[in-house]
């Protein structure tokens, strides 16, 4: 592989990157955007967050689905869920969150 | 004010931060092992910034994958971020193009979830005011920077914070963190649980597709939702 080759590849991956994120921040206003696209916009971070919580907290390291007490990362990730839900105190849930995970690991070890 | 919204950005983006730096390094050490000149290892991270798509990417150039397998990974590894750059677009659309490149440059998933939240409050809260870039910005310049840094020290020295301490947790709990107080309503839990099952089903697919079609199927059940539910929801316009 030559370092001419190497650097081209990467700049090709960039260059992609930087395409998908701009493509709807550039094309918002230049074209009408269908009502149910907009619509459907305000379920994107719920969506997207959760799909990337549920298999961290279950499916570590792309295991199956561990729902036993040796697996700390869901039952902080539960703990946190409910701290976040009543407090909505974001520095406290992850606080807590982090501290219960820490715990059990060293217990579960 | 700006300034205040910049600084709480990077005060949001804290946590996320602590799980991102361990990352970084492994791709350094990793991008390394895979005969990567320290040069071309670093510069990926500001050229492309985006981890899956550097550690897949490290993956492919040692295994002497041809330029057109390597470029359509990234492709379809980073196409999630159309999502993200979707749901930004009705927030930056007023802003100048030099603003939309920087954001679409630093669009990643952490600076997406710290940033959309806010966007989402300050409209909420009927404000019309620029807080809610600088707040992105600040996020997603410390992400940036962090990214850099560890990616830097895993390049030149090798080294690697150890996975024993858990410090990737950092990055779902921060995550629980910001989603839970921003589900507004029943078709936005809805939306979250679905993709949720559909993430967990369908994670061993590979270049992140599960994370696509589990975002997706929450999304229309997010829209199902709504007909069933009696009042009428307010949308981005």
């Amino acid at each position: 592989m030559s370092t001419t080759y190497l650097w081209l590849t990467i700049l090709s991956m960039g260059v992609v990157t930087f395409l998908i994120r701009l493509s709807f921040i550039i094309a918002w206003g230049k074209f009408e955007m269908p009502p149910l696209v907009r619509r459907s916009l305000r379920y994107v971070p719920p969506a997207v967050l959760s799909a990337i919580i549920l298999p961290e907290l279950l499916r570590p390291n792309n295991a199956p689905i561990d729902l036993s007490l040796g697996n700390a990362r869901w039952i902080a990730g539960l703990v946190a869920a409910l701290i976040a839900w009543r407090t909505r105190n974001a520095l406290l849930t992850i606080v807590v969150g982090m501290i219960v995970f820490w715990i059990i690991s060293l217990v579960v070890k | 004010m700006n300034r205040s919204s910049f600084f709480s950005g990077i005060r949001a983006q804290l946590p996320i931060l602590l799980g991102v730096a361990p990352f970084g390094m492994i791709y350094g050490v990793l991008a390394r092992s895979a005969g990567l000149p320290p040069e071309i290892a670093q510069a990926m991270s500001s050229i492309v910034f985006a981890g899956s798509s550097q550690f897949i990417g490290t993956t492919l150039f040692r295994e002497s994958a041809p330029f057109i397998v390597i470029v359509l990974t990234t492709f379809v590894v980073n196409l999630r971020h159309a999502l993200y750059s979707a749901s930004l677009a009705p927030y930056v659309e007023p802003l100048s193009l030099r603003w939309k490149l920087l954001i679409a440059y630093l669009l990643t998933d952490e600076g997406y979830a710290v940033g959309i939240v806010r966007y989402q409050q300050l409209e909420g809260s009927g404000v019309k005011e620029n807080s809610g870039h600088f707040y992105y910005l600040g996020g997603a310049l410390a992400l940036w920077t962090t990214w850099q840094l560890s990616t830097a020290i895993g390049v030149f020295f090798g080294a690697q914070v150890p996975a024993s301490w858990g410090l990737d947790f950092a990055l779902p709990i921060t995550f629980i963190a910001i989603m839970i107080p921003a589900l507004a309503d029943r078709p936005s839990a809805l939306a979250a649980v679905v993709a949720a099952v559909v993430a967990l089903a369908a994670h061993d697919l590979n270049y992140k597709l599960g994370l696509i079609f589990a975002a997706l199927s929450g999304i229309v059940a997010g829209l199902i939702a709504e007909r069933f539910t009696p009042h009428r929801i307010e949308t981005v316009e």
